[in-house]
């Protein structure tokens, strides 16, 4: 096999043939695969779910994760803050000829890994290859199909609910943004990326009411508590000294201005929850991640808006992120 | 010394609190109410974003200065920016504040879109690196600021000079704080009354004055009497600033001060100011966003130079282009209004859609407003 991806090998011939042969059914290959038609029957489900997401995150390896595990956990996460359980995926890549043939099965290796995690598989597929220059070296399209377990949606959120946060903040935004300023840090930032539905599953098997859920990518923190707020009208409460941010993260955000609230994760979520259900749910939170924390409540203070009150006793709105705070994330 | 050292310890809750208490005691002893103008963007953030107007007692006010290099670009110099950007074989560079900022023809992320090679530095040093790597292209640097980012504007250029490159233009922007200080108090305008202005005492911005010294605040005491505090960014800081002001009412003084002893001297950075001085001579006019023309107010490049400046290499508007007329963004920077006291504030005037100044960035004070609010 070559060392490079070649315009031959995403052109349906032998070349593609061997790519797909050597590289891609290797490390994926299951009974939904092995069939190799145009499409591919799936069996029914109950309660399905469906989302689709495109990643063209750069530099496509980063400390902590790659474009492959990214794809397949943030897929599989829209999925989770669902409430819905990943089974089935389509995986689509846009490779820029050149791309090295190492580099990318380093990529199927995470996506394998990723898929076990979620307990899901890879249905259907394609590859492309394009000229030089055409893409950033490499993109990938997901689809995902999940069966829903319980109704988890932003209507449900009431005054009163407790909002929680499974870790500490903005560590993929600015792990992205170090690798790409090529700012070097005494002590790396690894990005959060990961799937979210093992946390899922135990909240749901332990029983806890789950109102919503929503992992805070592009955007952050700020941009998912702002669209709860402005969808139900209400006020998300945030007290800042609860969320934590690692020392790392808070260094890389004064040296280029940034709020870590609106930086990106890719493996953390808010989770609104029932009053009564919060020190349970924060103690099974906390078993994935000791950073885990109760960051504040739903009220009627400001319908709309995200209020976030300091440890000196002052408050302040948290408004939407806007403008391009950082492009290509994922 | 670890980054964290730069921040925690003024950033801590205890500290904020008794200085808030401090403060309410000191202020209790005012005869008469304060106007603190802060003049920088910078220190107008700390304020709404930390909430620190919450701490204040109800007879300390601040006015929101004009120290946003961002806010008080004046339109048809931010055209400046969208022409050159969308010329043939040019590579515009600048720093990311200048990304959003409206001129009349559309702002710098719209020549992007529209196919401009407009690129975003974090150094100005940075240009010069482009500048190599784009041997073909001429790249020409927009360059804004204060006089913290003066100096660094001054050190690409000489590099630009020392390795001889031919492709590499600046546009210069960078204004100076003293005499805006002075216009706000001691206008020469006909149409507006300065005397109006309501500004008892400046919080100066540390930064300023690591580069330029604290001596150039010291006419304001002497010649006008308001009272100067150079203060850091830091929330603790901010406060300690304004205990420090109120003191010097309470105790009859009417100086210059420095809460930010950690890095600024009254000389200030003598190397940053002889290359500064080396390679910019002042404007004689140079016309600010929402105030007007300023004299002596902003710096270009010296005959010498000419063949770096992009200003005289290209042929560039010079009609000025007048704000809307519901603005009110001179009567707030002169501390006669409020942001909220404007009728287009949040509804016309928004930060994504900005009819004034201090709309533009996130340190301009009705920006400010708009994104924090004043939860008071």
């Amino acid at each position: 096999m070559q060392k490079h991806i070649t315009l031959a090998m995403g052109s349906g011939g032998e070349e593609s043939s061997e790519l797909l042969e050597k590289l891609v059914f290797r490390h994926l290959k299951n009974s939904y695969l092995a069939r190799a038609e145009d499409a591919t029957p799936l069996e029914s489900l109950q309660s399905p779910c469906f989302c689709t997401d495109s990643f063209t995150v750069s530099p496509p390896f980063f400390p902590g994760g790659d474009i492959g595990k990214l794809s397949i956990a943030g897929s599989c996460n829209d999925l989770a803050m669902m409430g819905a359980k990943p089974k089935f995926l389509s995986l689509s890549f846009i490779i820029e000829e050149g791309f090295s043939v190492r580099e990318f099965e380093k990529i199927l290796r995470s996506i394998k890994n990723e898929l076990a995690i979620n307990e899901a598989v890879v249905v259907t597929g394609d590859t492309k290859v394009v000229p030089k220059g055409s893409v950033d070296r490499i993109f990938i399209t997901t689809s995902a199909i999940g069966e829903r377990k319980i109704e988890a949606s932003q209507r449900s959120i009431q005054e009163g609910d407790s909002l929680l946060f499974s870790g500490d903040i903005a560590r993929h935004g600015a792990c992205i943004f170090a690798a790409r300023e090529g700012i070097e840090l005494e002590s790396e930032i690894t990005s959060d990326c990961a799937s979210l539905w093992p946390i899922v599953k135990r909240l749901i098997d332990d029983g806890i009411t789950i109102k919503a859920m929503r992992d805070a990518t592009r955007g952050g923190v700020a941009a998912v508590l702002n669209e709860w707020a402005r969808a139900t009208e209400l006020t998300f409460e945030v007290d800042e000294a609860s969320v934590r941010v690692s020392q790392e993260v808070q260094g890389i955000c004064e040296i280029l201005g940034f709020e870590p609230f609106v930086l990106a994760n890719e493996g953390r979520f808010v989770l609104v929850v029932d009053p009564k259900d919060e020190k349970k749910a924060l103690k099974i939170l906390q078993e994935f991640n000791e950073d885990a924390a109760i960051i504040g409540k739903v009220t009627k203070s400001y319908p709309g808006r995200v209020t976030l009150q300091s440890e000196w006793g002052t408050k302040r709105f948290l408004d939407m992120p806007s403008g391009e705070i950082l492009p290509r994330i994922c | 010394m670890e980054l964290r050292d730069l921040y925690v310890r003024f950033r801590d809750p205890k500290t904020i609190k008794a200085l808030a208490k401090e403060i309410e005691l000191e202020a209790s002893k005012l005869a008469n109410p304060i106007n603190i103008m802060e003049v920088c963007g910078g220190h107008t953030h700390t304020i709404m974003k930390y909430g620190l107007l919450q701490l204040l007692p109800k007879n300390i006010f601040f006015i929101h200065g004009p120290g946003c290099p961002v806010c008080i670009m004046p339109k048809e110099r931010i055209d400046h920016a969208y022409i050159l950007a969308m010329q043939e074989n040019v590579i515009l560079c600048t720093l990311g504040d200048m990304i959003r900022v409206p001129g009349s023809k559309g702002s710098l992320q719209d020549a992007r879109s529209k196919g401009a090679d407009v690129r975003f530095v974090y150094s100005p040093l940075d240009v010069l690196k482009i500048a190599k790597e784009n041997r073909e292209k001429t790249v020409i640097f927009f360059a804004i600021g204060f006089e913290t980012t003066t100096p660094m504007t001054a050190a690409l250029l000489e590099s630009a000079i020392a390795q001889k490159m031919t492709n590499l233009l600046l546009h210069i922007n960078h204004v100076t704080v003293p005499e805006v200080m002075r216009e706000l108090i001691d206008s020469r305008d006909e149409h507006i009354d300065s005397y109006n202005n309501q500004i008892d005492a400046f919080l100066g911005p540390s930064h300023v004055s690591v580069i330029a010294g604290s001596k150039i605040y010291e006419e304001f005491p002497a010649k006008y009497n308001r009272p100067v505090v150079v203060a850091g960014f830091e929330p603790v800081d901010v406060m300690e600033g304004v205990l420090m002001l109120v003191k010097q009412f309470n105790e009859g003084r009417c100086e210059v001060e420095v809460q930010y002893k950690r890095s600024v001297t009254r000389e200030g950075n003598r190397k940053a100011q002889e290359l500064i001085e080396k390679y910019f001579e002042k404007r004689d006019l140079f016309k600010w966003r929402g105030l007007g023309n300023i004299p002596k107010s902003a710096w270009k490049l010296k005959d010498a130079y000419s063949d770096y400046d992009a200003e005289r290499v290209y042929d560039l508007p010079k009609e000025e282009i007048e704000d809307h007329k519901l603005c009110i963004c001179g009567d707030i920077l002169r501390g006669m209004a409020k942001p909220t006291e404007c009728q287009v504030f949040g509804t016309a005037c928004t930060p994504a859609k900005p009819l004034g100044s201090c709309m533009v960035s996130s340190e301009g004070a009705c920006a400010a407003y708009y994104k924090y609010g004043n939860l008071l």
